[in-house]
C-alpha cells in the first residue's frame, strides 16, 4: 500500500516586460498552480521570488518539464534549466487553442508589445507584431492610469461609465497624451476621457497590427490588458463580435510554454529534464555585460555567474562566447 | 593616393583583387560594424536610407586608416542610391573629411574612361585591366556561389558551425590573399572544403527565400544576421539578389544591349507589370518564383524609406494570397531593436514548420481516403 505518488507537473515561465509569470500543468494540460507578478525591472530577481511562490504550490510533486517564453527566456532557460525555449508568439497561440479549440483570431496585448495571431485549420497562417510604437500597450496604460491616480484595475470599469464619446488621438503614445490633457482642461469628464482613450488604441491596433488582415470569430482576447474591461468594449464594438477572454488570460504565455514544454517531454519517452529544481531560487545571480573585440561586429555579450561562476553568455552572432556552454537542444527553434 | 571603397558582402574580394593586379594602393575599412554605422548616422542625414549611413560610416573608418580616395558605384540609378555618390562627397567635405569620391558609372563611357585613367598609375597597368576585370567578374560569380552553398550547407551540417568557420576563415583568408589570381586559388579552396563539410542525410530543412532591397539582402550585419541565424537554425535560405547578377545584368549586359535574364519580370507581371525602380520588381517576381518552386516561406527585408520596397510590400499580401506562400516583411534602420525581429523570425518559422505538417497531415489522409476507395472497388 504504498503512498501515492505526486503526480507530474510541467513548469512554464513567461518573462516579459511588465509581468513575469509562471504555471504549472498536469499531465493532461490542466493548469495545477499560476503566479503573476510584477518583473519592475529586475526580471532576475522576480524570476526567484515567483519560482519560491509556486514550488510552495506544487509541493512536492517533480517537474517532468520547463519552458520558457517572453522577451526574458534566454535569462529564465539559464536560471531555470529549460527543456525548450519557445517565442512569445507561438506560445500564446498554443495556449489560446488550448482554451477555445477552433480560435481563428487571437488579440494578445501585454506590456511592451501587442500581437495579433490569425489561425486556420489549427495552424498559425499570418501574425503581426507592433514595430514602432508602444501605444496601447500595458505600459502606457498604465502610466495614463498614474497620471490620473486611477488604480489601473478601475480603469475599464470607468471606461464602461463613459456617457459621450470622446475622440482621442491615438497613433502615438505622445500625442494621445497631449491630446488626453487637452480634452481633460477642456472639461470633459474623466469617464469620457478615459473611454476615449480605450478606443483610440483599439483603432490604433486594428489600424496598424490587423491592417488588411481578416479577422474571423472565435475571437480570444489574452494578455495582461485584457484585464482591461474597457479595452475589450472598445474591441467588440469594433470588431461588432464578441470576445472569448481566457480565465488565464494574464498567464497565457506560460501557459502556453508549460504546455509546449509538456509535449516535447511526453513525445520522447526517454528524454530528462534539464530543470535545475527549485534550489535554483536559492542561488545568487550577477550579470555583467561586455563588447566583444575578437572582430569589427562588437557584439555585446551578456555574463550570468551563478555562485560566483560562469554558467552562460549570450549575446555574440558568431557563437564564439554562447557556444561555451552550447546545448543544441535549447536552440531557440 | 590610398583608396578604399565601401562594404557590400563580398564585394570586397572581387574589389581588392582587381586593385592588387594594378598596383593601385588601398586600404579596406573594417567590417560592417556599430562604429561604422554610429559614425555614419552622426554626419548623415536623418531620413536618408540606412545603407547610405553605413557607407559614410565606411569611409571615416577607411579615413582614420589613411585612405584619401573613395571609389563608389554609381548611374542614373532607379533609386535614391543613383546620387549616393554626390551625397557621399557634400556630407564627407561638410563634416571636414578630405577625400576624394570616384564615381564610376556608366553612364558616359569616355567620362568612365577618364576617371579610371585617374586611379591607374601608368598605361601598362592600363593595358592589364581588360584581361583582370574578366577574372574579377569570375570572383564576383564564384564569390555568390560560395556564399549559396553555405547557406545551403549550414542548414544541414551533422556538425553545427562547421559551416561558419570554413565561410568566416574564407572572408578573413581573402583579406590577406592578393591578386585575382591567388584569389581564384583561395575560391576553390573554400569550395572544396564546404563540400566536404558533412551534411545530415536525413535533414530536410525548411526553405526561405529571400527578397527586398540588395543592400540589406548582400550586407549581413544591416539585416542583424538573419539569413546566417536561419541557416543555424536549420532553415536553407536562398536569394536571387547578388553582386555578381547585379554586375553581369545591369553593368555589363544592360550597357551592351545583350539579352537579360527577366525571369523576375515575367514572374511578378500579375501583381507588377513594369520596373519601378530599385528592386521592386524583382521583390515580387522572385517572391512568385519561390512559391512556385516548393518554398515554404519568403521574407523580405528592406531599409526603413526605401521606396521600391513599400510599393513591393504593398503588393507581397497578393502573392501571399494568390500563391499560398507566407511572407515575412522586416523593415530595417539603426533604431530598429533586434530582440523583436528574432521574436518574429522563430515565430514565423514555427508558423511554416506547423504549415508544413499540416500539409503532410493532408496529404497522408487523402492517401489513406484514396487507398479505402481503391479496396472497396476491388471488394
Amino acid at each position: 500500500m504504498g503512498s501515492i505518488e505526486k503526480e507530474a507537473l510541467y513548469l512554464g515561465i513567461d518573462v516579459g516586460s511588465v509581468s513575469t509569470n509562471l504555471v504549472t500543468v498536469d499531465s493532461d494540460g490542466q493548469i495545477t498552480a499560476k503566479h503573476y507578478r510584477r518583473t519592475g525591472g529586475r526580471p532576475i530577481q522576480s524570476l526567484i521570488d515567483g519560482l519560491k511562490i509556486i514550488a510552495e504550490q506544487c509541493g512536492d510533486a517533480p517537474i517532468k518539464g520547463v519552458g520558457v517564453t517572453g522577451s526574458g527566456r534566454e535569462l529564465a532557460a539559464v536560471i531555470a534549466g529549460a527543456d525548450v525555449i519557445k517565442n512569445e508568439i507561438t506560445a500564446h497561440a498554443v495556449a489560446a487553442q488550448a482554451v477555445v479549440p477552433g480560435v481563428r483570431t487571437i488579440l494578445e496585448i501585454g506590456g511592451q508589445d501587442s500581437k495579433i495571431i490569425l489561425l486556420k485549420d489549427g495552424v498559425v497562417y499570418d501574425f503581426a507584431m507592433n514595430t514602432v510604437c508602444a501605444a496601447g500597450t500595458g505600459s502606457f496604460l498604465d502610466r495614463q492610469a498614474a497620471r490620473l491616480g486611477i488604480p489601473i484595475e478601475e480603469f475599464g470599469d470607468m471606461a464602461l461609465r463613459s456617457v459621450t464619446p470622446v475622440r482621442i488621438a491615438g497613433r502615438c503614445a505622445v500625442f494621445a497624451e497631449s491630446d488626453m490633457i487637452h480634452k481633460q482642461q477642456s472639461g470633459h469628464s474623466i469617464e469620457d476621457i478615459v473611454n476615449g482613450l480605450c478606443e483610440a488604441l483599439v483603432r490604433n491596433y486594428l489600424n496598424n497590427l490587423a491592417k488588411g488582415k481578416e479577422i474571423h470569430g472565435p475571437v480570444v482576447f489574452q494578455g495582461g490588458v485584457a484585464a482591461n474591461k474597457g479595452i475589450a468594449a472598445a474591441f467588440e464594438k469594433a470588431l461588432g463580435m464578441k470576445l472569448t477572454i481566457p480565465r488565464e488570460y494574464d498567464v497565457m504565455g506560460a501557459f502556453g510554454a508549460a504546455l509546449i514544454a509538456r509535449r516535447k517531454i511526453m513525445n520522447d519517452k526517454n528524454s530528462v529534464t534539464k530543470f535545475n529544481g527549485f534550489d535554483a531560487a536559492n542561488r545568487i545571480y550577477e550579470t555583467r555585460s561586455f563588447e566583444c573585440s575578437g572582430c569589427p561586429g562588437l557584439c555585446e555579450v551578456v555574463e550570468l555567474r551563478t555562485d560566483g561562476r560562469v554558467q552562460a553568455r549570450w549575446g555574440d552572432r558568431c557563437g564564439k562566447w554562447s557556444s561555451f556552454a552550447a546545448r543544441p537542444e535549447l536552440s531557440p527553434v | 593616393m590610398k583608396v578604399t571603397f565601401p562594404h557590400l558582402g563580398n564585394t570586397y574580394i572581387c574589389v581588392k583583387s582587381i586593385l592588387d593586379d594594378i598596383g593601385i594602393d588601398y586600404v579596406i575599412p573594417p567590417f560592417n560594424n556599430k562604429r561604422a554605422l554610429e559614425l555614419g548616422t552622426r554626419y548623415s542625414p536623418e531620413m536618408v536610407c540606412l545603407p547610405l549611413k553605413i557607407n559614410i560610416g565606411n569611409y571615416i573608418q577607411a579615413y582614420e586608416m589613411g585612405a584619401d580616395t573613395i571609389l563608389m558605384a554609381g548611374g542614373c540609378g532607379p533609386c535614391r542610391f543613383g546620387y549616393y555618390s554626390q551625397l557621399h562627397m557634400e556630407i564627407l567635405k561638410d563634416a571636414g573629411f578630405n577625400m576624394e569620391v570616384i564615381t564610376l558609372e556608366g553612364t558616359d563611357i569616355m567620362d568612365l574612361l577618364s576617371r579610371i585613367r585617374s586611379v591607374v598609375p601608368g598605361a601598362s597597368e592600363l593595358m592589364k585591366l581588360p584581361s583582370v576585370l574578366l577574372r574579377a567578374v569570375e570572383i564576383a560569380k564564384r564569390s555568390d556561389e560560395i556564399e549559396m552553398l553555405a547557406f545551403r550547407t549550414r542548414a544541414r551540417e551533422s556538425e553545427r558551425g562547421a559551416t561558419d568557420r570554413i565561410y568566416n576563415g574564407f572572408r578573413e583568408k581573402a583579406l590577406r590573399t592578393a591578386g585575382t589570381k591567388n584569389i581564384l586559388k583561395l575560391l576553390d579552396e573554400t569550395e572544396a572544403m564546404l563540400k566536404s563539410v558533412h551534411l545530415d542525410p536525413d535533414a530536410d530543412p525548411l526553405k526561405v527565400g529571400i527578397v527586398g532591397e540588395i543592400y540589406t539582402g548582400i550586407e549581413h550585419f544591416a539585416s542583424f544576421d538573419i539569413q546566417h541565424r536561419l541557416g543555424r537554425l536549420g532553415v536553407e535560405v536562398d536569394r536571387k539578389v547578388t553582386v555578381s547578377n547585379w554586375i553581369i545584368e545591369h553593368m555589363l549586359k544592360k550597357p551592351l544591349h545583350l539579352p537579360r535574364d527577366m525571369a523576375f519580370a515575367e514572374a511578378a507581371k500579375p501583381w507588377l507589370g513594369a520596373m519601378i525602380g530599385g528592386h521592386a520588381q524583382e521583390t515580387v517576381g522572385n517572391a512568385a518564383i519561390y512559391a512556385k518552386s516548393g518554398y515554404d516561406g519568403v521574407i523580405q527585408i528592406f531599409p526603413f524609406s526605401c521606396m521600391p520596397e513599400i510599393v513591393a510590400e504593398s503588393l507581397l499580401p497578393s502573392v501571399e494570397r494568390d500563391l499560398d506562400i507566407p511572407v515575412l516583411t522586416l523593415i530595417i534602420d539603426e533604431m530598429t531593436g533586434e530582440a523583436g525581429y528574432m521574436t518574429r523570425i522563430e515565430a514565423f518559422i514555427d508558423m511554416l514548420e506547423g504549415r508544413r505538417e499540416n500539409l503532410e497531415r493532408r496529404k497522408a489522409h487523402g492517401m489513406r481516403k484514396g487507398k479505402k476507395a481503391h479496396d472497396n472497388i476491388h471488394a
